[in-house]
């Protein structure tokens, strides 16, 4: 039977993470991130995921304050994490804009070294002249630019991974292309898994093309079933051309869960997260996000803005802005005309309903079918609580997983390739 | 100068390249047993050896009390990511971090990363202060009560306590703020070898600890002078710079008596000044030394560190403390509580302070 991967996303900077809950613990400190790691691992998790952001979002101008802020930086938790557990792949998403091949693969062979294989770099791409601020380049790369400096960097990563012989000897290296001009030695032998793990994040055309052509796995948004489906074998076709087979190449949508007792209790718990997302204040954010303007003096509990969304503003930054807010802003006052909604019960209406909902029965069963269904090869949880958030679900749905025959019950192998069924690459002398 | 002051020892833990997680925390929990201050790992782009910052965040759950100081360039390295490194090195240590900022100068460097031409040691050690500046002001950038949870106006923060800093430097500049809370120890450690011309105006201005290099206790003595006059000058408190004198130390054939000339004094060598003799001799070369007030305590770096640290340890270290000489456990959890540094005060609060009262 098909067999199925789990990763656990460490919750994010945005209104998805409900911070206002009294089991709501810090988003810093060490021993939220060892919480969330151990619970994955005793569910024998693929992999634990941390997201990057290289600037704090700001809003109207000013530093973005309703939702959980502030982050480790990646790799150096990861590292930490090594050392309270032994089996878990440590992922962390690294932007190839602001990095430099050399000092990036580097890290990344250092994590595989110090963690026994268990390293995966999720490459984004991500970039701004806003987040560009923070770093010695500045500026910015368009949308082409992006991905082929993304391309090149990981084929270089995987080169300096190359250098070293598998029985230690090291060779210099030259690369030259249009991003890299780059010679010498790299200071770190051949580690455990050979290449680190290749997780790649980013939906459109390029993007899927880059995941088709380098990544070992793809981060995506289509968590729906008909969504993931079509998602699905639109990627898996790409692989072919790259001279790739179908395994090779796994499909992970980033998801939410929502348990209870029975399905009807889990619907009220979703709906009551639901609220609990969208505050007063984050209900009017939301509005402003759409219509660019301020809307700081409308009532969350009044009736949505009469006037029209401005086209051209900049008030969101750190963040993409809606494609059509004209278009929204008319769904938006449609439903809530229809439905007699307030500005909060509008956003929070709108407000994707979590992926899965249900008992531990009704969930299992529903990613056994998706990954039987090919809309997916496994799933990236994203809990709404740190650092608890997954307690639930390791106990009362991964043994569900395992008694169906769709998930792991013990680790057989020690590398992360090994949990994800990835070969180990070949070793280009 | 009293010789009441207290002895600070710290030792290096790398040596020929290893690149498993064990035999580093060995030596790290070797080091703590001493309660030594600090264990340091040398890093460098131009010879073999992991990430000397992930060894040390590697090591950092396994040990409880020792601080953890690994070597960080700053010349190809973008100065945000150093800074959220280390500041993340803080919490994952609980307040255990320092870092030593070190430069590269090779043209082989340089075609490491391909971005610019090697430089002269002047120029990027004046960058290399530059980023510690820029550094401290990101790890200020959050004030320690910037987090607020409050339900009642939905906010996370209080935004009035997080700041751009607008560094502009000579080779880069950066907005900020941070995306990494100001860390437990508020700035963690900076080290500096201020021994080579052009580090030691940075680490006067920017360094909490100092290494130099001296053959005698007088030399040691009027480089800590130097030292403490510059930072003096800089308008920082001379008392919150410590100097430690950095010995390469070889204790192989520790049973035999030191080589005729040893006593007078070691010799100048390579990075360090060298020592070669038993546990016993090193321990009186530090107590001279350090009763006659010339320096604040030593690093060490042992030439195996397998066998040396062991020696160190067991033998230096716990003569050090049967004379009373040297604390024989941690009182303090974090870094700057071993140096006897104080958390430094946030510049944004302080300033957000005189202009509510001005
Ligand atoms: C599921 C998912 C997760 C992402 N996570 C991050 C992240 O943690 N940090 C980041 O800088 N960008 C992240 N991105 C952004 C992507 O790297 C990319 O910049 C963005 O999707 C735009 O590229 P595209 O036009 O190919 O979709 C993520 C994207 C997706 C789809």
């Amino acid at each position: 039977m098909k067999q199925m991967h789990l990763a656990a996303h460490f919750p994010g900077v945005n209104s998805t993470t409900v911070w206002a809950d009294p089991r709501s613990r810090s988003q810093i400190e060490f021993a939220s991130f060892e919480h969330l790691a151990r619970t994955a691992e005793r569910g024998k998790f693929d992999f634990f995921f941390l997201a990057e952001g290289l600037r704090l979002r700001e809003h109207n101008g000013r530093i973005h304050d309703l939702d959980v802020v502030g982050r480790p930086e990646s790799l150096t938790v990861l590292n930490a994490l090594a050392a309270v557990t032994e089996r878990l792949g440590l992922a962390a998403t690294v932007n190839a804009t602001f990095n430099e091949p050399y000092e990036l693969a580097r890290r990344l062979a250092t994590l595989d070294h110090l963690s026994a294989g268990r390293a995966a770099w999720n490459v984004v791409t991500s970039s701004d002249a806003f987040t560009g601020e923070n770093f010695r380049r500045g500026g910015y790369l368009d949308r082409a630019d992006r991905y082929t400096r993304a391309a090149e960097f990981v084929a270089t990563a995987r080169e300096l991974w190359d250098t070293w012989t598998p029985d230690g000897t090291s060779r210099p290296f030259a690369h030259s292309g249009p991003h890299f001009d780059i010679s010498g030695e790299f200071t770190v032998p051949r580690s455990p898994q050979g290449h680190p793990v290749v997780i790649q994040a980013g939906d459109s055309d390029e993007g899927r093309e880059f995941a088709a052509s380098t990544a070992d796995v793809i981060f995506t948004r289509h968590g729906t079933l008909e969504a993931g489906r079509v998602f699905y074998a639109d990627v898996k076709s790409r692989l072919e051309k790259y001279g790739r087979g179908r395994d090779d190449l796994k499909i992970m949508p980033g998801v939410t869960v929502v348990l209870g007792d029975t399905d009807a209790e889990a619907h009220r718990n979703a709906a009551e997260i639901r609220r609990k997302q969208v505050s007063p204040q984050n209900a009017i954010l939301a509005l402003e996000q759409v219509w660019g303007l301020d809307l700081s003096s409308y009532d969350p509990d009044g009736p949505l803005p009469d006037i029209d969304p401005d086209p051209g503003s900049n008030m969101v930054q750190g963040r993409a802005r809606v494609a059509d807010p004209q278009a929204v802003a008319a769904r938006w006052r449609a439903l809530s005309e229809a439905k007699g909604l307030s500005i909060r019960q509008t956003v929070i209406e709108t407000t994707a309903r979590q992926s899965f909902i249900g008992s531990p029965e009704t969930v299992a069963g529903e990613l056994a079918m998706f990954v039987a269904g090919d809309a997916a090869d496994g799933f990236i949880l994203v809990p709404h609580l740190t650092p608890g958030g997954l307690d639930d679900f390791v106990d009362r749905v991964v043994p569900l997983l395992q008694e169906r025959g769709v998930f792991r019950s013990e680790y057989t192998g020690s590398t992360l390739r090994s949990h994800l069924g990835l070969a180990d690459p070949v070793w280009k002398g | 100068m009293p010789a009441t002051r207290p002895l600070h020892l710290a030792a290096e833990i790398g040596g020929p390249p290893r690149y498993d997680a064990a035999s580093h925390v060995a030596l790290a929990r070797l080091a703590e047993g001493g309660a030594l201050d600090y264990v340091t790992l040398s890093d460098s782009f131009a010879r073999p050896g992991p990430d000397a910052l992930a060894v040390l965040a590697r090591v950092a759950p396994a040990t409880t009390r020792i601080g953890l100081v690994p070597t960080v360039t700053t010349t190809h390295t973008e100065p945000f990511h150093v800074s959220s490194a280390v500041a993340t090195l803080d919490w994952v240590s609980k307040g255990r971090a320092g870092w030593l900022a070190d430069v590269s100068t090779t043209e082989a460097e340089a075609r490491l990363f391909g971005r610019r031409p090697a430089a002269p040691a002047t120029a990027l050690w004046q960058e290399a202060g530059e980023v510690a500046d820029a550094g401290a002001r990101l790890w200020d950038s959050w004030e320690d009560d910037a987090e607020i949870r409050d339900v009642a106006s939905g906010r996370f923060i209080d935004r009035d306590r997080l700041h751009h800093i607008d560094f502009e430097g000579s080779t880069f500049s950066v907005r900020g703020p941070a995306i990494v809370p100001r860390p437990p120890q508020g700035r963690p450690v900076t080290v500096i070898d201020g021994t080579s011309g052009p580090s030691r105006e940075p680490a006067a201005r920017h360094a909490d600890v100092v290494h130099v290099r001296a053959t005698s206790p007088g030399q040691a003595a009027s480089l800590r002078d130097d030292l403490r006059r510059g930072a003096a000058a800089h308008g920082r408190d001379p008392d919150s710079l410590r100097v430690l004198v950095a010995l390469t130390v070889d204790l192989g054939d520790a049973e035999t008596a030191p080589e005729p000339g040893l006593e007078s004094g070691p010799q100048l060598a390579g990075r360090g000044t060298y020592f070669r003799g038993g546990p016993v001799d090193l321990a009186e070369l530090i107590t001279q030394w350090h009763r006659g007030g010339a320096v604040d305590g030593f690093h060490l770096t042992p030439i195996t560190p397998e066998r040396d640290l062991e020696r160190i340890v067991n033998g230096t270290v716990a003569l050090l403390q049967h004379r009373s000489l040297f604390r024989t456990f941690h009182p303090g959890g974090t870094l700057r509580e071993h140096l006897g540094l104080s958390r430094p005060a946030n510049r944004y609060t302080h300033a957000r302070a005189s202009e509510v009262t001005s």
